[in-house]
């Protein structure tokens, strides 16, 4: 069981790592509270914190778009003024001057993404010619050339795993 | 599914995971409303279960989120769209 205890923690953590990076989480305290509640309990089932609002595999690599942050939060940030799920928003729909509008999942759909991972792997990597790979982080889209993606995505802290190589 | 007793004009079916805050709004409007509906926390299914009732929801929407509601085995609302909600049901 998640315990107030362990979302006052999270909400803390993640509070402040997201103004660090120029986030915003949900000023409804009780809303985010809730959210938070969810990644916690995702935790506990799944063993990562896969987005409240949408239904995990429970296998981490057909889940790592929707690990939060998902790959998915900047565009709805910069449509809608909100994630998904509405965890995190923007600055002036936190400051109170906008009001954030329903977002549609854009996700792909369960055969879609059967699709494109069937694609993904029959798809070879064009050879650059530059001296190292440059590797691109999935949620933030930060670039950085050198032979091994970051462990920790500078930015917005996401894992390696959710770097793709780009160039 | 659980069901929440209501009014029962209509058949409301909600689709809803139990971490979900958009629908935990969902099932509150409904309850508020005095709608009598049934739920389901796709998340909570295990195997099988959760198999059938996933398909179940993408015949609807086969983007497969939520909240996921049919009225009358005939409409489906996809997300907390407020209005579209209290004009389906009636209220
Ligand atoms: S950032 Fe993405 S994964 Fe995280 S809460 Fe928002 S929609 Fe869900």
């Amino acid at each position: 069981m998640v315990s107030d205890k362990d979302v006052d923690r999270l909400v803390q953590d993640l509070a402040r790592e997201a103004e660090a990076g120029g986030y915003h989480l949900n000023p409804d305290r009780e809303f985010t509270r809730g959210l938070v509640r969810g990644l916690l309990a995702n935790r506990e089932r799944y063993g990562y914190i896969s987005c409240p609002c949408r239904l995990a595999s429970g296998n981490r690599e057909d889940d790592l778009d929707i690990i939060c942050p998902c790959d998915y939060r900047d565009l709805d940030l910069a449509d809608y003024g909100a994630c998904y799920c509405g965890l995190y928003v923007t600055a002036d729909v936190e400051a109170g001057v906008r009001t954030p509008e329903p977002v549609p999942d854009r996700r792909p759909s369960p055969v879609e993404r059967r699709k494109k991972k069937e694609e993904n792997v029959t798809v070879a990597r064009a050879p650059g010619d530059l001296k190292y790979p440059v590797w691109r982080c999935r949620v933030c889209g930060y670039l950085c050339a050198r032979n091994e993606p970051p462990e920790t995505c500078p930015i917005c802290r996401v894992s390696r795993d959710r770097f793709e190589r780009f160039v | 599914m659980q069901y929440v007793p209501g009014d029962d004009n209509h058949k409301v079916v909600l689709y809803a995971l139990s971490t979900c805050g958009w629908c935990a709004r969902t099932k509150q409007l409904l309850t508020d409303l005095g709608v009598g509906f049934s739920y389901v926390y796709v998340d909570l299914l295990r195997g099988d279960d959760q198999g059938i009732v996933v398909r179940e929801v993408e015949r609807w929407n086969p983007r497969l989120s939520f909240p996921t509601i049919v009225i009358d085995d005939s409409k489906a609302i996809v997300g907390f769209r407020e209005e579209e909600i209290r004009k389906a049901v009636g209220a």
